[in-house]
């Protein structure tokens, strides 16, 4: 094996290498794989210690964790797509669209076991789930979500805005990362154009006449649905200041385009709150 | 380590590379994100430049965003003061969001990089007819498609967690754009087998493909000498 050799592919994928083996640089940051172009694995004992130093890795735990947490929020939108599929709630006209979306979200459901899978690790099942939010008592807020399409699309927005919420909120466990960031950042960018897609057919068919494909907060309220049994899945997104910059006062735009320009993240923590116990059964 | 610099950028990153070495990335992050008042670029491109380099590190990253956030807003800016013949009052609205959004994206890039920032790009949108509804859309699409597929692509490569944060702030709106404009072109296309693949999965491209096809609506032409796409 070839040191330099090694070293001249990584810079390939990592221009940077050189400055996170230098043993003086304060900020190392995570990353664990190069895809195909070098096999970590393969490399003797000291090597790999050496280049763990340099990335200093998230642990597999850590990953397969973020993992396993985006694949129940994926048994969740699968399932509810599929049952909304089942049930006849979606009428003819709008069957292909919604199949679009489901099929993404049994691909994601799919995909996601097969990553936690290839890294040794076990895919948790899916949990039970309520869809009318009761915690299995099946009369929750949303009782009618499968017989009423208006409200099947009130909550199919809400799944996709937190779905989008919960894939940027973990991405920074998995920073560095390119297998596994790209591919959660690539899972992330679906369910955007997904919600995207949700509110403009719930604009189109009137079901809110105001409501845009972005997220359109005023400064007191993230929520921009109209339906407040679900502000909490919005909390935060009336942020407007972004990297240190307040963007109303600092550029002078408005409330509106300040919020609908930037999506807000939510923690695991957070997410799990929003869904435990309402539309995931414990 | 590769050190090419250029006479636009090359003093401005080598001075922030410096203090995130020394200052860590957390507190660099802040000072550099937080340099909202020095907004005048002090490295602007002299008359005779045509091609700008995106520099090195997270710094490198983030101008890579601004040029593609500055190509995004000159697009969107042409397209609410020239319309396209036959534009509903819905499109108006939905494309006058955007232009906003990518505006406030490109305004957010500069304020943010401060004296780090690359400078203002001179755009060519010849091959563009903006009085032709498809003609815009079809650009509107690639625009974004591209915008997404390019921040996808560069996630991995951020060192700070807060700029990977800002980064995915912005792409799931560019993504929100990118499924609105499908939209418009062809109801339901809004997730179509040519931006995503088989496992479900958004495309991503290397700074390498974005700037390549970025540089086809430029005159101001984009390199990136530390991220395998030099000027040759």
């Amino acid at each position: 094996m070839n040191l330099f050799n090694i070293i001249d592919e990584i810079e390939k994928v990592d221009p940077e290498i050189h400055e996170r083996l230098n043993p003086r640089r304060a900020a190392i940051k995570n990353i664990t794989s190069f895809g195909s172009k070098v096999a970590l694995a393969a490399m003797p004992f000291a090597l790999g210690t050496m280049f763990k130093k340099a990335y200093g890795a998230a642990s597999t735990t850590d990953i397969v964790g973020v993992l396993n947490y985006a694949l129940t929020l994926e048994y969740l939108e699968s399932y509810f797509y599929n049952q909304g599929t089942a049930s006849g709630v979606v009428p003819a006209a709008n069957q292909a669209y919604i199949a679009e979306i489901t099929d993404d979200e049994n691909k994601h459901v799919t995909f996601l076991k097969g990553v936690i899978t290839s890294l040794g690790a076990t895919p948790v099942t899916s949990p039970t789930f309520d869809l009318t939010a009761g915690n299995n008592k099946g009369n929750g807020p949303f009782k009618d979500v499968l017989t009423n399409y208006t409200t099947f699309l009130a909550v199919a927005q809400a799944f996709e805005d937190t779905g989008v919420r919960a894939y940027k909120g973990a991405a920074p466990i998995l920073l560095g990362n390119q297998v596994v960031l790209t591919a959660a950042l690539s899972i992330h960018a679906v369910e955007a154009r997904h919600a995207s897609a949700i509110r403009l057919l719930r604009h189109n068919l009137g079901h809110d006449a105001n409501i845009r494909p972005w997220i359109v907060s005023t400064s007191a309220k993230g929520n921009d649905t109209g339906v407040a049994i679900i502000d909490g899945n919005y909390a935060g997104e009336e942020n407007v200041t972004q990297g240190g910059v307040n963007l109303v006062t600092a550029l002078g735009v408005s409330t509106a385009v300040a919020t609908a320009s930037f999506d807000e993240p939510l923690t695991k923590d957070q997410v799990l709150a929003l869904l435990v116990g309402s539309f995931i059964v414990n | 380590m590769k050190t090419e610099t250029n006479s636009t950028t090359g003093g401005a990153n080598m001075a922030r590379r410096s203090f995130l070495r020394y200052a860590g990335a957390g507190a660099a992050a802040v000072a550099v994100l937080g340099a909202s008042s020095c907004r005048t670029g002090h490295f602007d491109l002299p008359a005779n430049e045509n091609n700008i380099d995106i520099g090195m590190g997270d710094i490198g990253i983030l101008n890579y965003a601004y040029a593609l956030e500055q190509l995004e807003a000159a697009f969107y800016l042409q397209v609410i003061a020239t319309p396209y013949s036959g534009i509903s009052s819905i499109e108006t609205s939905y494309l006058t969001d955007i232009r906003d959004h990518e505006v406030l994206h490109r305004d957010f890039f500069k304020a943010a990089l401060g004296s780090g920032a690359i400078g203002s790009l001179t755009t060519d949108f010849s091959s563009i007819n903006f009085s032709d509804r498809t003609s815009v859309l079809g650009a509107a699409k690639l625009l974004e498609d591209t915008g997404v597929t390019a921040y996808d692509g560069a996630g991995y490569l951020i060192q700070s967690a807060d700029y990977l944060t800002i980064a995915g702030k912005i792409v799931s709106v560019e993504a929100r754009h990118a499924a609105l404009i499908s939209n418009l072109i062809k109801s339901g296309s809004f997730a179509d087998t040519d931006q995503v693949d088989a496992n479900g999965l958004n495309k991503s491209a290397t700074i390498a493909q974005v700037l390549a096809g970025a540089n086809g609506f430029l005159k101001t032409k984009v390199y990136a000498s530390n991220f395998n796409y030099p000027k040759v």
